[in-house]
């Protein structure tokens, strides 16, 4: 078998991905957690008179706190995969891949298993992230200012 | 209607990451490393404050404010105490998520079991 016809026959194999199908689901979910986050900070705002920006980060910390729990409990992991980028997206994604990963590696024992593993797949975005915003900080620094 | 706001932003957002991964080889992994990456070109270029604008809580939920936060926070502790500052303020509006995140996996590692 040559190149190209092995190319051929990955590409039939190859189940295709329904991309509508798999945007309308992440559209709904992910719109569903903004509803949720929404309604969260309406409640702490109106009934508790919590600030706006306290309530948003406790809108955050909640939404991280119950999707570890979910995590812990194992519903996510067969949500995480239907619902395909409506979960990864929000900062549930992010809680996820912690408690996933730490969960995972826990019979390696504390150290090796959980310490090591935690920041395993979460570990990129607080990277990158910290990396981004430093460098587009000097840019700005340098140019703008 | 700030229901329907956040439905939108949210739910957009989400598909654009989705028609990522559809298209390209890319994994989970790199789509939240590039979309938090977005999150600081955005806040640098100064679009990310017309998504706040439009939907508030909406705006905070997607993992791209991360990185508007974090590059924010940079740019704050520079005006504060120059190039220290930097370094000093970088990790403070994302240390609620940060902890947060860290505290809950280790408790609900502690208390449950692995399913498989």
């Amino acid at each position: 078998m040559n190149k190209e016809e092995y190319n051929e026959l990955v590409k039939k194999v190859t189940p295709k991905e329904h991309t509508f199908k798999n945007c309308f689901i992440a559209f709904v979910v992910g719109g569903f957690i903004g509803v949720l986050a929404t309604l969260i900070h309406e409640v702490l705002t109106k009934t508790f008179g919590v600030s706006m920006d306290d309530a948003a980060i406790w809108v955050i910390i909640i939404l991280i706190g119950m999707s570890s729990l979910l995590t812990g409990l194992g519903f996510f992991d067969d949500w995480f995969t239907k619902s395909k980028s409506g979960l990864l997206i929000p900062i549930t994604g992010f809680a996820h891949s912690m408690t996933s990963s730490s969960l995972e590696y826990k019979k390696e024992g504390l150290i090796t298993g959980i310490g090591a593993n935690t920041f395993k797949l979460a570990g990129s975005v607080i990277l990158y992230g910290i990396i981004a915003a430093f460098l587009f900080t000097v840019i700005k620094v340098v140019f703008f200012l | 209607m700030i229901y329907l706001n956040a439905f939108l932003l949210v739910g957009i957002i989400c598909v654009i990451g989705q028609l990522i991964i559809d298209n390209t080889k890319l994994t989970n992994g790199h789509i939240t490393s590039i979309f938090v990456v977005l999150g600081a070109l955005l806040s640098f270029l100064g679009f990310y404050d017309y998504l706040t604008e439009y939907s508030f809580i909406g705006s905070k939920v997607p993992i791209t404010s991360f990185g508007n936060l974090l590059y924010k926070a940079c740019l704050e502790g520079y005006m504060e105490n120059g190039i220290l500052g930097m370094f000093t303020n970088l990790l403070t509006t994302t240390s609620a998520g940060i902890s947060s995140a860290v505290i809950f996996a280790f408790i609900c590692t502690i208390f449950f079991k692995p399913k498989n």
